[in-house]
């Protein structure tokens, strides 16, 4: 029996300067549907949701929701309709207690008084109710994005939606939390709720959705069943090639060999409160990821390495020669560059154009009596586009208003134009869509192959790791707690050794 | 034809729209209002005279100012010390200088202006060490100097006016023999000249700007954030110390009470109407530079008009409202929306029935 339509959205359209997002595009939901939004970076997922949720105006094309026309001027009036939206970027207060993060701008109130008492109370029994158990009177900032997240769900099923939007939620939560996600999901899913699920990891679509509705360079390609819809099949209507050119696309590429030189020794550092120990060689030519949980130090160890933090214990060694970086202008001068998890907060200058933030490493290296001209500018920012595809209508366009994996990718530019013999990369295929994510893979391997850089990999993602790396430093409870090199670089060995079996 | 136009549409998208179309009105209404205004004529010993000449010689400090104020405000900064240093740095040049009878200085006139500069590099010095070193609120930081700054300079003068009788003193905020303009405007414009070259020529804007947008991102990108926050506190300090300088030439006295009085609160209107919002960012020194002209126009106007200078806080207080609702997003999207409004009915009369026509067969 077909459920009853939720929303049918019918010839949509939408033009940035520059770029036309959306094209005559239809979207269906029914009720108790999980239904996914897929397409490549840029390909105009967020951008649907947005009109959908009154964020931007559509400038074509009609939205109804249980038959009824609806045009939402802000998320405000569509969240009253019964549409609700967990965005891409958290977007939560973090000097506010979870409670007031859940109520704000629908505060209870007694006697014209806001009601604290209830706030928290039905903070807690909606969180309960989603199986998450945190004291909700402490600030955001005490707990992990993956809690944040959870926060942001309840906030948005609070108000009584009808339709729940998740754009990427999972693209920063381990394993275990995807699924106490999902899970969350599947229940508000049996509750009859329409579900928009975004994301670019396929294993999670196919696991959750029953639907999937393509979209590329801002037009409808189809929507489909699941169950008709094979795994190679989905990528090649996203990339708009046949199936014969996308079978290949996946291949692995051959690992990188290290070379003998090494480039980066850190002997046993360790930064009070932040990370215990950890002892490591870089060698040029070389690809090393950091495996382990969220939270085990692995970001902490790249910090340091970038001069970012200042390590309270043990010595860093380039080529040998004891260093102390001081500030991430001490590491860039070693030729270290670091791409940062956070791209929001620690990335992209979002008010700067797609050139400016791309030059911008290069430029604080050169330092500031060494302008770049604005034709070197060009020249560079060009390059990098072309290279790493990033979507853009104009170089010189804000980076903000760039789709989520582009701005990642003009992220890697600039830290690419610095040419490092270092390059960290810490959760680089974040948000990066499937035939992106092999590319970014192949170009670390590359990096280190043909220019002997010796490059360092953070992912959550057990199956790019392994793929991509010669070897896997492994951690735990912010410290080193395993290295695996050659043919011991596989998923087994990895997660044995963060369960606390066998260490080398 | 149309090219004009499309450069009209241009300006009219710019930042600098806002703050020229303010002062142009404001010169319109003196132009029809004050008998004369617009005449400049040249005395006998050969300087240029006239009511727009002297407006222009008012505003010098101003501007000099709101250049300081614009880098300051762009790290998401402020810095409302400005007008307090203007008094300390009056009071260091005067007192060296000395209030003889005779005319005579008792510093060479070079070191007590150097002096005075380097007073005022060390006020904002100071500023920019508890910003950006100890990380205190900006408006916290300087206002220890706002409060402290009219004290010393009280501690230097004694508690006394110290008006200075040597004449070449006067030439900095007066004419040289010889010249045709009044000096200080000839220091502004220098000093605008030197931030459009820096701005030009090396890549401070450009860090400026990513501090004040993002301080995490910058710092990550391999920014000082410290030593480009501290520098843009110490170069405001090193423009009110040029105010300094020209204020107390222009009356030849230090007046420890009322040099510079208020002029924090000029220089970040100014900048405001310049179109540099006050949470940072994107700053724009030709508007700043303009919205100082106009606020010294408008000060000048009202006193013309014979608004006593009591009441003229809430003339500026109206200017400031204005301003804010010309520059508030809600009040922009409005504008833009008219704007388009206005373009959609031409180019449909331009087009005729034919665009109506498809939108009908579309809906069809
Ligand atoms: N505010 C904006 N101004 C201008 N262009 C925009 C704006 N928002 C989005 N775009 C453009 O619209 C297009 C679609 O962007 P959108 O964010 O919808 O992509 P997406 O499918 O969500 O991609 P991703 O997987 O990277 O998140 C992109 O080319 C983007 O540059
Ligand atoms: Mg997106």
């Amino acid at each position: 029996m077909e459920q009853p339509v939720l929303l049918e959205m019918r010839h949509i359209d939408k033009v940035f300067p520059g770029v036309r997002a959306l094209s005559n595009v239809d979207f269906t939901l029914r009720a108790g549907e999980i239904h996914s939004l897929m397409g490549e970076n840029g390909a105009g997922k967020s951008t649907l949701v947005k009109v959908l949720t009154g964020v931007y105006q559509r400038d074509g094309g009609t939205i109804s929701l249980l038959g009824k026309r609806i045009s939402p001027k802000t998320p405000k009036e569509a969240q009253e309709a019964g549409i609700s939206t967990v965005y891409q970027e958290v977007n939560l207060c973090k000097n506010l207690t979870v409670a007031e993060n859940i109520f704000i701008g629908r505060e209870p109130r007694k006697h014209g008084f806001i009601d604290w008492a209830t706030i928290n109370k039905r903070a807690a029994e909606l969180l309960d109710s989603l199986g998450v158990h945190i004291d909700v009177t402490k600030t955001l900032d005490h707990y992990s994005v993956a809690v944040q997240q959870m926060i942001a769900i309840a906030r948005a099923i609070d108000i009584e939606a009808k339709i729940l939007i998740l754009d990427e939620p999972t693209s920063s939560l381990d394993e275990q939390e995807t699924q106490q996600l999902f899970r969350i999901i599947r229940m508000l899913q049996k509750q009859g709720l329409g579900i928009i699920f975004i994301s670019h990891f396929l294993e999670q679509i196919y696991e959750l959705c029953d639907h999937i509705t393509v979209l590329r360079n801002g037009e409808l390609v189809g929507a489909y069943e699941v169950e008709k819809l094979p795994r190679l099949e989905l990528i090649a209507k996203m990339v708009g090639k046949d199936l014969n050119a996308v079978k290949h696309m996946d291949d692995f590429a051959e690992k990188s060999v290290p070379q003998e030189e090494v480039f980066l020794e850190a002997d046993h550092i360790g930064e009070v409160g932040q990370l215990a120990d950890v002892a490591l060689k870089l060698h040029k030519g070389e690809v090393v990821g950091f495996a382990g949980l969220l939270g085990s130090g692995r970001t902490e160890t790249a910090e340091i390495l970038f001069g970012a933090h200042q390590p309270t214990k043990g010595q860093l060694k380039v080529k040998g020669k004891p260093v102390q970086f001081g500030s991430p202008m001490g590491a860039m001068r070693e030729r270290i560059a670091f791409c940062p998890e956070d791209r929001k907060t620690a990335g992209i200058i979002g008010d700067l154009s797609v050139r400016e933030n791309i030059i911008l490493a290069m430029q604080a290296k050169d330092g500031m009596f060494h302008h770049i001209p604005y034709s070197k500018q060009v020249e560079i920012a060009d390059k990098y586009i072309d290279l790493l595809k990033i979507k853009v209508s104009d170089r010189d366009q804000l980076i903000k208003n760039l789709s989520g994996g582009n701005q990642q990718k003009a992220i890697i530019a600039r830290w690419l134009a610095t040419k490092p013999e270092l390059l960290i990369l810490d959760e680089p295929t974040r948000g990066i869509d499937v035939g992106t994510k092999t590319e970014i893979q192949k170009m670390a391997i590359e990096l280190a192959k043909k220019q002997g850089m010796a490059v360092v990999f953070i992912s959550s993602e057990m199956d790019e790791m392994t793929r991509t790396c010669s070897k896997l430093m492994v951690m735990r409870d912010r410290r080193k707690v395993a290295e695996l090199t050659g043919d011991e670089v596989n998923s087994e060995n990895v997660m044995r050794a963060i369960a606390g079996g066998a260490s080398s | 034809m149309s090219s004009v136009k499309d450069k009209l549409r241009a300006f009219s998208d710019s930042s600098l729209f806002l703050p020229v179309v303010a002062l142009a009105v404001l010169l319109a209404f003196n132009a029809i209002f004050v008998d004369g205004f617009l005449t400049i004529s040249l005395t006998e010993d050969g300087r240029l005279y006239g009511r727009m000449i002297d407006i222009l010689n008012r505003s010098c400090s101003l501007v000099i100012l709101a250049l300081g104020m614009t880098f300051v405000i762009a790290t998401a900064g402020i810095d409302i010390s400005v007008g307090a240093v203007v008094a300390i740095s009056a009071a260091v040049v005067c007192t060296l200088l000395g209030g003889r009878g005779d005319g005579v200085a008792e510093t060479p006139l070079a070191l007590a202006m150097l002096a005075a500069v380097g007073v005022g590099i060390l006020c904002g010095a100071w500023n920019g060490l508890l910003v950006a070193k100890f990380k205190i609120q900006a408006m916290v930081a300087t206002l220890i100097l706002m409060t402290a700054g009219r004290g010393i300079a009280q501690l230097m003068t004694e508690g006394q006016i110290i008006t200075v009788y040597y004449k070449p003193f006067a030439y900095i905020s007066g004419v040289i023999p010889g010249n045709i303009l009044p000096t200080n405007i000839f220091i502004a414009l220098a000093m605008v000249l030197l931030v459009a070259f820096l701005m030009k020529k090396t890549s401070i804007g450009l860090f400026i700007q990513s501090v004040g947008i993002n301080p995490t991102a910058a710092r990550y990108a391999g920014i000082n954030v410290t030593m480009v926050i501290f520098l843009v506190y110490a170069f405001s300090g090193f423009c009110a110390g040029v105010s300094g300088l020209i204020e107390s030439s222009l009356i030849r006295a230090a007046d420890a009470n009322n040099a510079g009085l208020n002029m924090e609160m000029d220089a970040i209107l100014a900048v405001a109407l310049g179109g540099t919002l006050l949470s940072g960012g994107k700053f724009y020194i030709g508007g700043s530079v303009i919205g100082a002209v106009t606020i010294q126009t408008l000060t000048t106007t009202m006193y013309a008009l014979g608004v006593s200078s009591d009441q003229l806080p809430v003339v500026k207080a109206i200017a400031v409202i204005a301003i804010c609702l010309i520059q508030s997003k809600k009040a922009q999207e409005m504008f833009a929306a008219w704007k388009e409004r206005n373009r959609g009915g031409s180019k449909s009369l331009s087009q005729g029935s034919g665009s109506t026509g498809t939108k009908a067969v579309n809906e069809a």
